[in-house]
Order: C-alpha cells, then sequence, then structure tokens
C-alpha cells in the first residue's frame, strides 16, 4: 500500500545506494563512539584505579588525555561525516531528484 | 582584601555584614574597591541588555508568521545555527557547575564534559538530517509523522515541558546565586529579573532573538573561557602537567584530583549517568527545535559539526579553568571563607579565577557573560516549553490544526509568560540545590521519553501508535519518579533519612524500560491502524533520506 511516488524512489539505484552508504557510515561511527564512550564509562566504573595512574613520570593521570582524546575524537567523527555527506551524499540526493523530473 | 569585602558584602544581602568587614580591613579602601568591580558588571551586564532588547525590538518586527515566531523564518546559517545551538547548551551549569566540579573533584569533572559532548555525534549520524526533514518546529513534528497526533503529541509535549522545567530550575538556581554574589542583589529579586527579561525576548522576539542572544552569548562566553585558560596557563609556561602538579599539590584531596573519585559512586551510576548524558543530550528539545531554524538537511549536518567544535572547545577550557580555581582561587584567603569554602558557594569556582587572573575588569566581564549565558539558555528552553504547549498541545491536539498563524503565536507568547512564572517560582524554592545534579535529571528524563519515541519512530517501521505512547509515557514516569525517590530529591530536598532509589540518575532503568515497552505493545498491536501506520512507514523513510517534500525545500 505505498504510493507510486514512493514507490519509484525506493526503485531508483542512486537512492538505494545513498541509503546504504549513508547507513553504513552513520552506524559505523555511532558504534565507534559508543564502544569508545562506553570502553571509557567502564574504566571508570570497574578499574577507576587504572584511569589514575600517572603517565610517565608526569603528575598528569592516563585518564586525562584519554578523556580530553574522545572530545577531540567526537569532534574528529563528526566532521568526517560532514565532509562525505556534503559531497557525496548530496550529490546522490541530487541524482535522485533529477531521476524524479 | 578588597574582592573579600565586597564578595562578602554583597553574598551577606544584610549592610550589617558590611560594617565589620569595613572596620576589619580599613574603611576607605573597603569603601573605594567594592565601587569599581559592581559598576564593570553592571555596566556590561547593561549594555548586553541593552543590546538584547535593541535585538528584540528587530526581530519583533520580523516575527510575524508560525515560521517565524518558532523556526526565525529558516533562514539561520549552519555556523550561525552552530554558534547558536552552542549558546543554547553551554548553560550557567556547564560554566560555572562543571568548572566547580573540577574544583572540588579534579578529574570527575571531565566525565560530565566527555557525557555532555559524546550525544553531539549522535545527534550527527542519527538524528539532524531524518529530523530537518521530517519536521518544522517540534520533534513532535517528527515522532507523529506518521502516528496518531493526539496520543503522541501529548506525549511529546509531557516529555518536553518536564525536560524544560528541569533544566530551567538549575539555570534559575545559577542566576540568582550568581547575581546576589555579583551584583549584591537579593535572590528572589534575581531570578525575577531573569525571568522577566526571558519572557521579553521569547514573547516579542520569538525563535529570531533567542537565536540571536545565543549567538552573542556564545562568542563572549569561548572570548571570556578562552581568556580565563590562557592566562592559566601562562602562569605555568604552557606546561600543562605543572598547573596538574601545583594542583595535587595544594588540593585537600592530593593525588585523588587525578582519577576517578567518589563523584561516580559505583559501576551502576557511572553507566546510568553516562547514558543520560549522551543520549539525553539528542533528546533536548530546546536543542532539537534548533534544527528547524536553517534551510535544509545540509545546513543542519553544519550546524552539529559547528556545535560539536564549539561545545568540546569549551569543555576543555573549562576542566583549565577548574585546575587553574583549584592553583590559583582555592589557596588565596581573599576567595575563602572561614571554613575552606568558596566565597558565594561552590558554583564560584571560575567567577573568583576572573578575578584572580583579570582583575576587576575580568571579574566584571565574566559575572555580565554567565549572566548572559544563563539568559541565553532560558530563552531557549522557554521557547521550546511554550513551543510544545502551543503548537502540540493546542493547536494540534485541542484544535486538530485549525487555526490561524496569529491565534497560534497568541498562545504561544502566553504559554511563554506562564512558564516564566513558574521558572522564577520554582529557581526560589531550589535555591539550595547543586546545579549541575538539576541538569542531569533533566537529561535522564530527555534520554528515558523523548529519545526513545523520536529515533524509534524514524528507524523503526513496526513501531505503532500504542508502542510509542506506552514506552514513552512509561520511560517519562520511571525517570520521574525514580528521581523523586533517589538521593537529590527524597534526601537533599524533602530532607528524608535514606533514599528509596540509591542512585542519582535513573537512565540505566527507565531509558531501556521505555524501548523494550515501546517494541512489546507494538508488536502486539494488531489493529488496522498500526498496519496503516507501517505502511506509511516507507514514505516517511523516503523523504527522510532525501528531503523531498520537507517543508523549507521549496524555496531552493
Amino acid at each position: 500500500m505505498t504510493d507510486d511516488f514512493t514507490q519509484k524512489v525506493l526503485r531508483d539505484p542512486a537512492f538505494q545506494e545513498l541509503e546504504r552508504k549513508r547507513n553504513r557510515l552513520g552506524w559505523t561511527l555511532t558504534a565507534f563512539i559508543l564502544v569508545v564512550y562506553y570502553g571509557f564509562i567502564l574504566m571508570v566504573a570497574f578499574s577507576p584505579a587504572t584511569l589514575a595512574t600517572p603517565l610517565g613520570g608526569m603528575t598528569m593521570s592516563i585518564g586525562l588525555p584519554l578523556g580530553v582524546g574522545i572530545i577531540v575524537l567526537s569532534i574528529l567523527i563528526t566532521g568526517i561525516y560532514v565532509r562525505r555527506a556534503n559531497s557525496e551524499f548530496d550529490t546522490l540526493t541530487n541524482k535522485i531528484k533529477e531521476n524524479l523530473k | 582584601m578588597s574582592v573579600r569585602m565586597s564578595l562578602r558584602a554583597s553574598t551577606g544581602a544584610a549592610l550589617a555584614m558590611l560594617a565589620p568587614a569595613v572596620l576589619a580591613a580599613g574603611a576607605i579602601e573597603g569603601e573605594t574597591q567594592k565601587r569599581p568591580i559592581n559598576v564593570t558588571a553592571i555596566a556590561m551586564f547593561v549594555g548586553f541588555v541593552a543590546l538584547t532588547l535593541g535585538i528584540t525590538y528587530w526581530a519583533a518586527r520580523r516575527t510575524r508568521s508560525r515560521q517565524a515566531f518558532y523556526a526565525a523564518g529558516g533562514n539561520i546559517t549552519g555556523l550561525q545555527n552552530g554558534l547558536a545551538i552552542a549558546g543554547d547548551f553551554m548553560s550557567a551549569a556547564s560554566f560555572l557547575g562543571i568548572s566547580a566540579l573540577v574544583y572540588g573533584s579534579g578529574f570527575d569533572g571531565l566525565l560530565y564534559s566527555i557525557g555532555f559532548l559524546v550525544g553531539w555525534p549522535i545527534i550527527m549520524f542519527l538524528i539532524a538530517e531524518r529530523l530537518r526533514n521530517l519536521g518544522r518546529y517540534t520533534f513532535a513534528d517528527v515522532a507523529s509523522f506518521r502516528l496518531g497526533q493526539k496520543p503522541i503529541r501529548i506525549l511529546a509535549a509531557c516529555g518536553t515541558l518536564v525536560t524544560v522545567l528541569f533544566y530551567l530550575i538549575a539555570q534559575m538556581v545559577g542566576a540568582g546565586q550568581l547575581i546576589k554574589l555579583l551584583f549584591g542583589l537579593d535572590y528572589s529579586n534575581a531570578v525575577i529579573i531573569v525571568g522577566v527579561l526571558m519572557m521579553i525576548y521569547v514573547t516579542f522576539g520569538g525563535m529570531l532573538a533567542t537565536t540571536w542572544v545565543q549567538i552573542i552569548k556564545a562568542v563572549l562566553l569561548l572570548f571570556g573561557a578562552s581568556f580565563m585558560a590562557l592566562m592559566v596557563l601562562v602562569q605555568f609556561g604552557f606546561n600543562i602537567d605543572a598547573l596538574f602538579a601545583k594542583a595535587v599539590e595544594v588540593s585537600p584531596k592530593h593525588a585523588a584530583i587525578m582519577g576517578p573519585g567518589g563523584f561516580v559512586k559505583d559501576p551502576v551510576s557511572a553507566i546510568s549517568l553516562g547514558l543520560a548524558l549522551m543520549f539525553g543530550t539528542a533528546g533536548l528539545p530546546h536543542i532539537l527545535m534548533r534544527f528547524f531554524t536553517v534551510a535544509d538537511a545540509k545546513e543542519a549536518r553544519k550546524s552539529v559539526f559547528y556545535a560539536t567544535s564549539f561545545i568540546g572547545y569549551f569543555y576543555i577550557l573549562t576542566f583549565i579553568i577548574g585546575f587553574g580555581a583549584i592553583v590559583l582561587v582555592g589557596t588565596d584567603p581573599q576567595y575563602l571563607d572561614a571554613k575552606g569554602g568558596l566565597l558565594g558557594g561552590a558554583n564560584m569556582a571560575a567567577v573568583h579565577l576572573a578575578h584572580a587572573v583579570g582583575g576587576n575588569v575580568m571579574l566584571g566581564f565574566i559575572s555580565a557573560v554567565a549572566f548572559a549565558t544563563i539568559l541565553a539558555v532560558v530563552s531557549g528552553l522557554t521557547l521550546a516549553g511554550a513551543t510544545a504547549v502551543s503548537h502540540d498541545l493546542y493547536a494540534s491536539v485541542f484544535r486538530k490544526g485549525a487555526i490561524n498563524d496569529q491565534q497560534e503565536i497568541r498562545v504561544s507568547r502566553i504559554a511563554t509568560i506562564a512558564l516564566g512564572i513558574v521558572a522564577i517560582i520554582l529557581g526560589i524554592v531550589f535555591e539550595k540545590q547543586n546545579v549541575a545534579f538539576m541538569v542531569g535529571l533533566a537529561f535522564a528524563v530527555a534520554a528515558s521519553a523523548n529519545f526513545p519515541v523520536l529515533v524509534l519512530s524514524m528507524f523503526w517501521k513496526d513501531l505503532t501508535t500504542r508502542g510509542a505512547a506506552v514506552g514513552g509515557f512509561l520511560g517519562l514516569i520511571t525517570a520521574v519518579i525514580l528521581t523523586v525517590l533517589g538521593p537529590a530529591v527524597w534526601v537533599k530536598t524533602f530532607g528524608h533519612a535514606a533514599a528509596i532509589f540509591p542512585y542519582d540518575t535513573p537512565a540505566v532503568f527507565s531509558m531501556p524500560l521505555a524501548f523494550v515497552a515501546s517494541w512489546l505493545f507494538s508488536i502486539t498491536d494488531k489493529s488496522t491502524s498500526a498496519q496503516r501506520e507501517s505502511d506509511l512507514f516507507l514514505a516517511q523513510f523516503v523523504r527522510s533520506q532525501t528531503g523531498i517534500g520537507a517543508s523549507g525545500a521549496s524555496q531552493h
């Protein structure tokens, strides 16, 4: 019971490519940040002493560069996503719109 | 000495306290030094208010339609929106609360920062584009795209209002404490001033005024925090480890500040807090609403990237500021009371540091910026709350869409005034709470009610109205009840001896419950409307992926 317009878009190879690529990138990066973040949280929960270990002769503990690293990583992966979406995905979206005309 | 005079005088709320303090240190010095602090802070704050009221006047003349009132006409650029999101998100709780957490517990403060930030990639990958492609003014537009309007909009409005109110309390408490300390005003008067200014911005200027208040505030806050962090680092020759070494030496907790400490008490609390912060960010109604102010999905994506960058940079700054305060504020008797606590309360670490590194001018500037921060955040929150009332409840549920722009905006303005009054009252009631805790509660509700319904409606074909309504309300009610029974409310607010629910953050229970209940009550839903909703998914899916048919897309 899906309308013709929707069927037409769903059959468009450009749409299928867009969906496949966006899904793969989006979920891969989502899984990545989840693993990194909850890995960190589990360390906080179960092994706080590890994070408090001083880093090679400094006062700074291992937890600090790890924590700041997660912040920097979050910025980097959103940047990676925008870069691909604004070029590759938008090209495909425009192609889908062209195919409808 | 002079700072202690003036701060003590203003916190004391009573002129009687001024006399002994002044006598102790010499009347002339105390009198003359007190005035410049207040004049700088007040002048900068008055300047900010004058500028933002000017913008509100300008915006009011452009706010004639619903689209203008709720979404600033959809004409905000990605960079502007990124700054405004940062301005909306970097609250007084972030700035004062997290720097205070770092000041008190070191590393633990970073846990909050990371949790607040990691929600942003999730918003980018799963939410932003689809939200922009499917909705117009609120996230309820998206959640109810193919589901029953009435139950879903009521659910979304309840989720929005509860989140907004918790968050508002935290902001109002921060406002009251700060203004009491820095401007010498009575706590309740300070809360009332914030409430009234916020009502003026939102009522007259709608989203356009709110957006520019947030942009200006974001720029000022990033500038002020950068300057403070820079001044701290300069003192240690840009050797960050020297800063940490000194902090460990002088902190009462010594080396314990370099690792996870007592703030996260047990594994369940740690995971629960992590869930609430990450997925709560992706369920904050005032943040989600900002994605409707840009033209299309591309600008929405750019918004998230700019916002993530600004917010991440800001959190790194608050960490340096917190450690700088341990060294420069915690060791200086002029900022401490008789028991060794901070003058004006735990949340004043960043404010005292501003004075320590930049004298009275910086103290005035940071005070004004903190005040502006609160105004910007409460404006965004109030607009989101008012929109839930006027657009989701009144226009969509009560009037079933049969309403014109003027009527709907009028209801939104009335809702704004009502929310403002409620915020003022609750701000006064919750005076003694730690503001960072209150924000944690708002996030738990957002993660347990708003986020599950939004994400399932966009991604899961078989979600039905019944499933979403049962799951969303269960998540919402569970989060609220467990919060009330937990230590932050049951013990600290109601004064009971022990908490019935042992954890501060209920998300680890309430969020999975929302998902499981949505799933269970959807798959067992054999009604004809459930079948129709499933059929409509593909049309929604195409639009969410391509933006074809999205509001505002025709302008290109």
